[in-house]
């Protein structure tokens, strides 16, 4: 890992990142690109609403329909004193550097709301979009799903073609309340000069659930972060699914936790890693069982497409009853040589064998997301997967 | 159709195929037999060209052209196609996109009413290729890419092993007609080498001609009833010693 040391926090500028409110995605055609890589539809076709956050301003915050609240983060905590009890609840002010550096110098973020019963099935769309060179984006996100609720949020974080290094720091706190459900499709679409420190954490309460799909393509410079769900409900169910295509000298330390504090709470943690030019990537994942009947799985695949990259997988199960089920499996390889001739006997040539291997090896089944969302985010990883083989 | 000439081939630094000649003319079934370890395997797989197996001697002419030299992409472009025995895992790979990517390349169709010919369901073309299927879904995946394949001469390697005797039925079924069986001898074109343990498939299809391997050589070829007999009585060494290590004509 690039050493955490290394990132100079306050060399990254704090200012000169201010834009105007803009009226829709549209007046941001310069980058359209980059927004449609990080899977914003500037037309806010099949959207339930849109946020977006340019360097250090909320250009645009608005929900489309009713029962779903979209806002910067100051809006909502001017508007809602008890927005308090949530905010710097799930991930301590002082964690780490960086999260003390956004509780001390915050540039905005976003708050999302599906109020109680509210069944928001279209998505919700996010970005955290840097266009200035050289400049530090310390959000902070708060995302609540009421009782019986349900939210589907698409966030993409992008960078403009522009920028040669950045440093994006983000702070992610979700409350998925009894019975709620929240999906969270996360695309990154960095660049090799960005440094990333997202730190998340979800609490999910009786029978709810929270699903994450994250999908990064490509090279970023430095990314860290480990994700943690605190199944605290019973019944809770928490998934984590990563699909990661690390290439040049991306350096990537990923994990996922779930920690069932709920009786009858269960979860997945699933990553498919592939590793190739001189990238590294640490894939973990960490299974706390802490209460009866809980049910837990880990699945780790990686492929190796060089010499010269690394993969190290690190799955971890900490068991702290009796009855509980937590397993995992984890290989990593290289392309299966029988594999490869196996398609090239049905007559497709080498380079086609191994596109479809690669491609195959990447493609999770997406689960809980409604039909047209996961038929987008099935297009978007195409796309991507397209653009980087 | 096919024409394998003084053919011996190296695997792993050891002879497996010693000699071998074999000549199928189009629209004509072979059968090969031999025990285990006899090269029929080595055979195909030499025949499709991959790398671990060495030509050392000879030459295979594949509709007129010397394919020795050619990678596998390229000799099953030709016209060649192959039902594997034991076909590897793809996590990922759907078999419906196998099949429709087969099909486009003869010009496009839908894998569903192939697939429904071997008794797929929709739900089984969804699935990742060849990951947890039964022995006869392996055999009928196979087959179902070799219908969407559609080649001129076709490699089957133990179609009805490990095969319930209903399933084996409908594959000889399929196989015999993608092999023109129906057809008159002289109007077929569809060729075909088809190696069997058990024959049971020769219950369904009805073949040309039929050879014995015997250490990488083909030991001894006749009508496939006799030769099939012949085996089922004596066993393999004691049918080519009978047709005196060469031709078992019935």
């Amino acid at each position: 890992m690039r050493g955490e040391e290394e990132i100079k926090i306050e060399s990254f500028d704090l200012e000169g990142g201010e834009h105007d409110p803009i009226s829709g995605l549209d007046e941001l055609s310069e980058y359209e690109k980059e927004l449609l890589a990080a899977g914003i539809d500037p037309q806010e076709r099949e959207r339930s609403g849109s946020f977006l956050q340019q360097d250090h301003s909320v250009v645009l915050a608005r929900s489309l329909l009713p029962g779903l609240e979209v806002m910067g983060i100051d809006d909502a905590l001017r508007r809602y004193p008890w927005l308090e009890d949530y905010s710097w609840k799930l991930i301590p002010r002082d964690r780490d550097r960086f999260t003390r550096e956004v509780a001390e110098r915050p540039t905005h973020g976003y708050f999302i709301r599906a109020e109680r019963d509210a069944r928001i099935t279209l998505p919700l769309q996010s970005c955290l979009f840097i266009s200035k060179d050289k400049i530090r984006q310390n959000v902070h996100n708060i995302i609540i799903a009421e009782e019986n609720s349900e939210l589907h949020i698409i966030t993409g974080c992008t960078v403009s073609h522009r920028v040669s290094s950045a440093l994006h720091l983000g702070i992610s706190e979700f409350y998925v309340k009894p019975g709620a459900k929240i999906t969270f499709t996360m695309v990154h679409n960095w660049a090799g000069g960005v440094d990333v420190r997202p730190r998340s954490a979800v609490r999910v309460e009786d029978h709810g659930t929270f699903i994450s799909n994250y999908i990064v393509m490509t090279p970023v410079r430095s990314l860290q972060m480990y994700p943690t769900a605190y199944c605290v409900g019973r019944g809770s169910v928490a998934t984590f699914q990563s699909i990661v295509y690390a290439s040049s000298n991306s350096n990537i330390d990923m994990g996922s936790r779930i920690v069932f504090k709920g009786r009858e709470s269960r979860g997945d943690i699933v990553s498919r890693v592939i590793a190739t030019d001189q990238a590294r990537v640490i894939a973990k994942g960490d299974l706390v069982g802490e209460a009866d009947d809980v049910k837990g799985h880990l699945e780790c695949r990686g492929l190796m497409l060089s010499d010269t990259s690394i993969i190290e997988s690190v799955p971890e199960l900490k068991a702290r009853r009796r009855n509980i089920d937590l397993s995992h499996e984890a290989a990593v390889g290289k392309i299966a040589e029988e594999e490869i001739r196996y398609l090239m006997a049905r007559g497709f040539t080498e380079d086609e064998a191994i596109g479809m291997i690669i491609r195959g090896f990447l493609s999770l089944e997406i689960k809980g997301l409604p039909e047209g969302l996961a038929r987008e985010t099935k297009r978007m990883f195409d796309m991507t997967l397209e653009k980087v083989m | 159709m096919l024409e394998i000439q003084n053919l011996s081939v190296d695997v792993g630094g050891k002879r497996i195929l010693n000699d071998l000649n074999l000549h199928i003319g189009d629209g004509e079934v072979h059968v090969l037999f031999g025990a285990n370890g006899s090269g029929k395997t080595t055979l195909f797989m030499t025949i499709l060209g991959f790398p671990d197996y060495r030509v050392v001697e000879g030459r295979i002419y594949f509709r007129g052209i010397d394919i020795t030299g050619l990678d596998t992409t390229e000799r099953v472009r030709l016209g060649m196609g192959v039902s594997f025995q034991h076909p590897p895992e793809i996590r990922g790979v759907k078999l419906r996109e196998v099949v429709g990517l087969l099909l486009a390349r003869s010009g496009g169709g839908d894998p569903l009413p192939l697939a429904r010919r071997l008794n797929l369901s929709e739900e089984f073309l969804e699935r990742d290729l060849n990951l947890g299927f039964s022995g006869g879904e392996v055999k009928r995946s196979e087959i179902l890419q070799l219908l969407a394949q559609n080649p001129e001469f076709y490699m089957f390697d133990e179609p009805d092993s490990g095969v319930d005797v209903e399933n084996v039925e409908l594959i000889g079924r399929v196989m015999s007609e993608m092999l023109e069986r129906d057809k008159r001898p002289s109007e077929r074109r569809k060729s075909a080498l088809i190696i069997t343990h058990i024959g049971y498939i020769l219950n369904y299809i009805k073949a040309d001609r039929a050879h014995v391997m015997l250490d990488g050589r083909i030991a001894c070829s006749g009508m496939p009833d006799e030769i099939y007999n012949h085996i089922l009585k004596e066993g393999f060494e004691e049918c080519v010693r009978r047709c005196g290590g060469d031709r078992c004509e019935g």
